[in-house]
């Protein structure tokens, strides 16, 4: 697989294990009282795996599988795509970890911001790649 | 497409299938006076629907697709593979008995059902990733 899904893909693995740790925490919490400061994993939780997990992952494979152009670049614009890695890794991380540091809740805001950005910036990069067998 | 791979898929189409109906009942209770019980499903909709189709969906396809990790162990550990299935599975169903349970009835004892379920997913999603981390591989 290219560089850059396997980038996307060890992250999203890294995601999967910090968000399935902090649901079980959650978890156990509910069920057996630990720390009721616990709740404040519930957005690393929910955005780790949905957009740190699920999406990084979805990005990485189509990056992988989706039809290549017969000549050079043969995936198209690459800078998007890592661009659309880095946003994506931002705003996860703004976004899950700003309530556990404090942080203003600009910041949250900033990580949807860059989690937008990335959707963009991937499709802009997908877009011309969907496209039928021996075209382009 | 291998064995695993298939039991990983059926398994995710009958949590697909469950999250659904569960969502409809969810829906259904705004409008008709259901049991508690099935008010107290929310949390477990979302994860049937997460947890048990689509990430398990993507255990068994990557399990599948992925690049191998050595030509005596294609897909790696076979038995740690298989016990993630059982381990997800069965976390997942303890979860689904036990939540509306112990949201009930929170001083009924039910509690220990989400803490084995708990140690169960995170044991499944941890082995997971240790034996898929190899088999991500440039090219």
């Amino acid at each position: 697989m290219p560089r850059l899904s396997a980038w996307m893909i060890r992250a999203s693995l890294i995601y999967l294990f910090t968000g399935f740790t902090f649901g079980a925490l959650l978890l156990y919490h509910k069920g057996i009282p630990i720390s009721a400061r616990l709740w404040g994993l519930l957005p690393a939780h929910i955005d780790f795996l949905l957009f740190g997990w699920i999406v990084q992952l979805v990005m990485g494979m189509a990056f992988w599988i989706l039809p290549r152009f017969s000549r050079e670049p043969r995936r198209g614009n690459v800078g998007l795509a890592w661009l659309a890695f880095a946003l994506i890794n931002a705003g996860v991380l703004l976004v899950g970890l700003a309530p556990l540091l404090g942080l203003s809740p600009a910041a949250s805001l900033l990580g949807r911001f860059a989690q937008a950005a990335a959707g963009l910036a991937f499709a802009g990069h997908a877009w011309p790649r969907v496209k039928a067998v021996g075209t382009g | 497409m291998p064995a695993l791979t298939r039991w990983f898929i059926k398994s995710s189409l009958l949590f697909f299938v469950a999250a659904l109906i569960l969502a409809l009942a969810l829906a259904a209770t705004s409008l008709w006076e259901l049991p508690a019980f099935v008010r107290a499903l929310g949390p477990v909709y979302f994860h049937l629907f997460l947890v048990g189709w689509v990430t398990q969906l993507i255990f068994g396809v990557v399990y599948w697709m992925f690049p191998k990790y050595s030509m005596e162990k294609p897909r790696g550990s076979e038995r740690l593979a298989w016990a993630i299935f059982w381990l997800l599975n069965a976390g997942l169903i303890l979860r689904a008995v036990g939540e509306p349970l112990n949201t009930l009835r929170p001083d009924s004892g039910w509690g220990w059902t989400l803490a084995i379920s708990a140690l169960l997913q995170w044991a499944a999603g941890t082995g997971f990733v240790i034996n898929t981390w190899q088999r991500v591989k440039e090219r």
